[in-house]
């Protein structure tokens, strides 16, 4: 067993002992948390609203970092890539950033005159107590645009909450809106972030099926649209976490069902095509669907079978932000004749975990909110060939000599529905049989057998097999 | 359609509190890459999650490599009872789990403004023994509403020299130095190390991030990679002859620090990008080695002239726009000029007042053909404003500029902090002589690509 943090052992689970995870909690202080805060939550939930004003209040850090990070596309305004920040300073810290904050929207508005516009609140304006809501209020009735305050102080709970305070930002605009032309046979497309153009390819195969797309919240989202989402027959939520909240409200408020279904995968996408014509009891719609993942199947499949050729067999290790992805993600990878050895999430919940045990291998390691050093510990030990993960675990992957997949905000292609199922063998593969591993073992081996790197130069090349030959400074040499 | 099509031209846009497109980051993100510097050091970040997360996620982006760095993890808890108890348990979490030599704090705007005073939680944690022996933990001031990034490093960079700088004996060891490179790629503190070396002097450089931030690849994944200046030889700081510190904002006010407590003379230069910068620096160390350049600086030197005077023609009458942080941008323009290219608008949103009289200085008796803006607003939606209103042949900064090198049709010259989607300024050294010609090259390129890629076919050449 390897060294894990104490405070993490109820969060880490090998699959022997009786199960039940320890997760919806904070990281352990002073733990490499790969976690963010609230107000990241809050902000890439909302951010591929297109049409829509983003203002961070707060110092110049949360803005200037979540600059145009994630690559939701949009098919028409592009507002949502700027960066817009109150850049408080010392003097509004210590007087209240109020003013300055309505100085900020109202010149904001003036010069774009957005659909609407989210003011984000951040740790600062938790502490020193600004009232955002009444700023965005008075903006709002003189603007005559809606202007939306989300609660996203950084230390005020986890991602989760952050994705909570945006559903309820976007409770507000929805209802707002006329739904005349709506008809019986319509979704909203809830969780889905039009990342690599992800968005379009769902609303595509919904369009076939017959049914009417009347938002997609929040890939390539526009504000008037979620206005009237409110006028859907049904709500699909993607994604466990981000969406759910805003689907529960729906639910209340207007009656509308929803499903929760993922995009990744032949099965979990078949699955969430069929499900909806389920839904609608419709025999036509649902005949529509499958001739449709037939056709999509048949023309995959053959090159999921050349590359599934190449993985047969491969250890990987999923390491994902919500629950739902990490289902998917052990589907899709046995769908690839590979086996998932590690998986773990940041936000996923008890029950999550408890589905993900189920899904897995009994000897699959799970774990919550882990760290680069235990997951590299784990890579190691269960001789892992392939992380799939976000930003941070790239390079740790790589320093290891392990492939790495980025199903996170980095992807650059669009790996949901069928056509990403394909896109997401053909990422694999790449990045599973590329040669420089075998380049990396070879040095590891040859390094291990001569300690090349004890003899004292800097030249960064005594680890490799060649040593640069110059002469050992001597041990008190300060260069 | 461009990306950038809600910035218009015309009048430029009036604004009271706001900024668009920032030319700068918080403070924290500078205390977290100057730690790395250290040897065996873990960054700690007293905050929210969400810093660290940034902090680190953007390091990865631009360096390619696994940042480590801890954080505190605030609650709502802490930002009302303050962040004592988690600081204690961070500190014993890291030290048993992760074994750092250092632990460098470096405090966000919400633990400034609750007031947590680290050196006195530092102290309960010293006398509850939470602290093994040996180890040690520094601390920065990094409120994100105070200064930008380079205050973040330079803040780091001082603690270095408050915790550790000593001073063993009323005699300084002849023959060596310090040099505080500012924030600079590894590749640059490698290239000043050989700089330092081929002078014939010893050198204690910090923070140092090369062997940290641009490891080799070892199919091992190594928490504190071989890299860092040590522990031992900050102390010995205060005993060197004197310090060369590179860059005023970054560098500055360790050095003058270590002034104050060493009695270590010391000489703030411009960052050494270009030739006359480069030259300083140089002349700077000629002061601690007898007055000896080398053949082989001085054909380097020799090089870069050559290659400057090769491609004269194609700089003449050109201009460029520049954003970033202030000692990268003061040296850049000052070599811009050099070659005769007019660094016709330049931001940083770092504040302060300093640098629009350096940038005086640099750009002479053209000032009057070039803005300059520094501090609030001055960012990067002004930038393109004035770009619309009156274009250039150059843009020279960070990632950020993509979107207006591509609407505009620009040549775009990656170089700063961060770089999100390039690659080789990790490795590849822009400082020194060899570094001067790596930026001309690159900038040579991206001028010649563009008539390359837009002369009518009649016109375009084979030779230059």
């Amino acid at each position: 067993m390897i060294n894990i943090l104490q405070e993490r052992e109820r969060q880490v689970n090998c699959g022997t002992e009786p199960f039940r995870m320890d997760c919806d909690k904070h990281s352990a202080a002073g733990s490499v948390s790969q976690r963010a805060c609230v107000f990241c939550g809050s902000r890439v939930v909302l951010y591929p609203v297109a049409d829509a004003l983003h203002l961070v209040h707060g110092p110049i850090g949360c803005a200037a970092y979540t600059w145009d990070i994630r690559g939701s596309l949009s098919s028409g305004p592009e507002l949502h890539r700027m960066s817009f920040s109150t850049d408080l300073r010392e003097m509004d810290v210590i007087f209240g950033g109020e003013k300055r904050l309505y100085g900020a929207l109202t010149d904001l508005i003036g010069i774009y005159r957005p659909k609407a516009a989210f003011v984000y609140s951040t740790c600062i304006v938790g502490v020193i107590g600004d009232d955002v809501a009444a700023v965005c209020k008075r903006v709002g009735a003189e603007q005559q645009i809606p202007v939306l305050a989300v609660h996203s102080e950084g230390f005020k709970g986890t991602k989760k909450d952050g994705y909570q305070a945006a559903c309820s930002a976007l409770g507000e605009l929805v209802g707002t809106g006329p739904t005349r032309d709506i008809g019986p046979r319509s979704l909203n497309v809830l969780g889905d972030f039009n990342i690599a153009g992800e968005t379009w390819a769902i609303r595509r195969y919904y369009e076939r099926m017959g049914l009417q797309v009347v938002a997609t919240v929040t890939g390539d989202g526009r504000v008037d649209d979620i206005r009237r989402a409110h006028g859907a027959a049904l709500n699909v939520v993607q994604c466990s976490g981000a969406m759910t909240h805003l689907a529960r409200a729906m639910k209340d408020k207007y009656g509308i069902p929803f499903l929760r279904v993922s995009y990744f995968g032949i099965e979990d996408m078949s699955k969430a095509l069929y499900d909806v014509a389920d839904h609608f009891r419709d025999a036509a719609m649902m005949e529509r669907a499958r001739i449709m993942v037939r056709e999509e199947v048949t023309r995959i499949l053959p090159e999921i079978r050349r590359l599934r050729s190449g993985l047969e067999g491969k250890r990987a290790a999923v390491y994902t932000g919500g629950a739902f992805k990490a289902f998917s993600l052990v589907r899709s990878l046995r769908t690839l004749g590979m086996k998932t050895v590690l998986a773990g999430t940041q936000t996923g919940n008890a029950d999550d975990y408890q589905a993900l045990r189920e899904l897995c291998d009994d000897d699959t390691v799970l774990v919550d909110d882990t760290n680069p050093l235990e997951l590299a510990k784990f890579i190691q030990e269960r001789g892992v060939e392939l992380l799939i993960g976000g930003v941070k675990e790239r390079p740790v992957a790589y320093k290891l000599g392990v492939g790495f997949c980025d199903h996170n905000h980095e992807r650059k292609t669009c790996l949901a529905g069928f056509e990403g199922m394909l896109n997401f063998a053909r990422e694999v593969h790449a990045t599973v049989t590329s040669p420089v591993w075998k380049l990396i073992r070879s040095s590891r081996r040859e390094t291990t057998a001569a300690p090349l790197d004890q003899c004292g130069h800097d030249c960064g090349r005594c680890t490799l097999p060649m040593c640069c030959g110059a002469p050992v400074p001597p041990a008190n040499a300060v260069i | 359609m461009t990306l950038l099509r809600h910035t218009h031209g015309g009048t430029i846009t009036e604004r009271q509190a706001l900024t668009i497109n920032p030319a700068k980051t918080c403070q924290p993100i500078g205390a977290m890459y100057a730690a790395l510097g250290i040897h065996r050091c873990l960054p700690h970040s007293h905050g929210s999650q969400g810093c660290c997360s940034y902090h680190r996620s953007t390091l990865s982006r631009h360096y390619k490599e696994p940042v480590m760095a801890a954080t505190s993890s605030f609650t709502e808890g802490s930002s009302v009872f303050g962040g004592q108890a988690n600081l204690h348990q961070a500190l014993q979490t890291a030290f048993t789990t992760y074994e750092p030599d250092v632990v460098a704090v470096h405090t966000t705007c919400l633990s400034e403004t609750i007031g947590d005073d680290i050196p006195q939680i530092v102290q309960k944690a010293t006398e509850e023994g939470l602290i093994p022996e040996g180890k040690y933990v520094i601390h920065a001031n990094t409120p994100s509403y105070v200064g930008s990034a380079c205050t973040g490093f330079a803040n780091m960079t001082t603690a270095m020299v408050d915790y550790f700088s000593a001073s063993a004996s009323p005699d300084k060891v002849a023959g060596r130095i310090n040099v505080i490179p500012g924030w600079v790629e590894p590749a640059d503190m490698r290239e000043i190390k050989r700089i330092v070396r081929l002078m014939g002097l010893e050198a204690i450089v910090f923070p140092d991030t090369s062997g940290v931030l641009d490891c080799p690849q070892t199919g091992k994944h190594e928490l504190f990679p071989r890299g860092g200046v040590t522990v031992d030889q900050l102390r010995a700081t205060g005993d060197s002859i004197g310090t060369i510190a590179l860059g005023p904002v970054c560098s500055g006010p360790a050095a003058a620090q270590l002034t104050t407590r060493c009695r270590v003379p010391n000489t703030v230069l411009p960052l050494p990008i270009g030739l006359h910068a480069t030259d300083a620096f140089i002349m700077a160390l000629r002061k601690y080695n007898g007055g000896k350049v080398p053949r082989e600086i001085a054909d380097e030197r020799g090089r870069l002239l050559d290659l400057i005077t090769d491609m004269h023609q194609y700089f003449y009458g050109r201009t460029a726009a520049l954003w970033g942080d202030p000692d990268q941008l003061a040296s850049l323009s000052q070599f811009l000029m050099t070659i005769d290219i007019l660094p016709k608008y330049v931001v940083t949103g770092t504040p302060g007042t300093k640098f629009l009289k350096r940038m005086g200085e640099v750009l002479g008796d053209r000032k009057s053909e070039a803005q300059v803006r520094q501090g609030p607003r001055a960012d990067m939606f002004l930038m393109h404003q004035w770009i619309k209103n009156e274009p250039v042949d150059l843009l020279i900064g960070n990632t950020y500029g993509k979107y207006i090198a591509r609407d505009e049709n620009i040549p775009f010259v990656r170089h700063g902090f961060p770089l999100l989607d390039r690659v080789g300024h990790q490795y590849i050294p822009t400082v020194g002589y060899a570094g001067a010609i790596r930026l001309l090259e690159q900038i040579l390129q991206v001028t010649l690509d563009k008539i390359d890629r837009e002369s009518p076919e009649e016109q375009f050449e084979l030779t230059l």
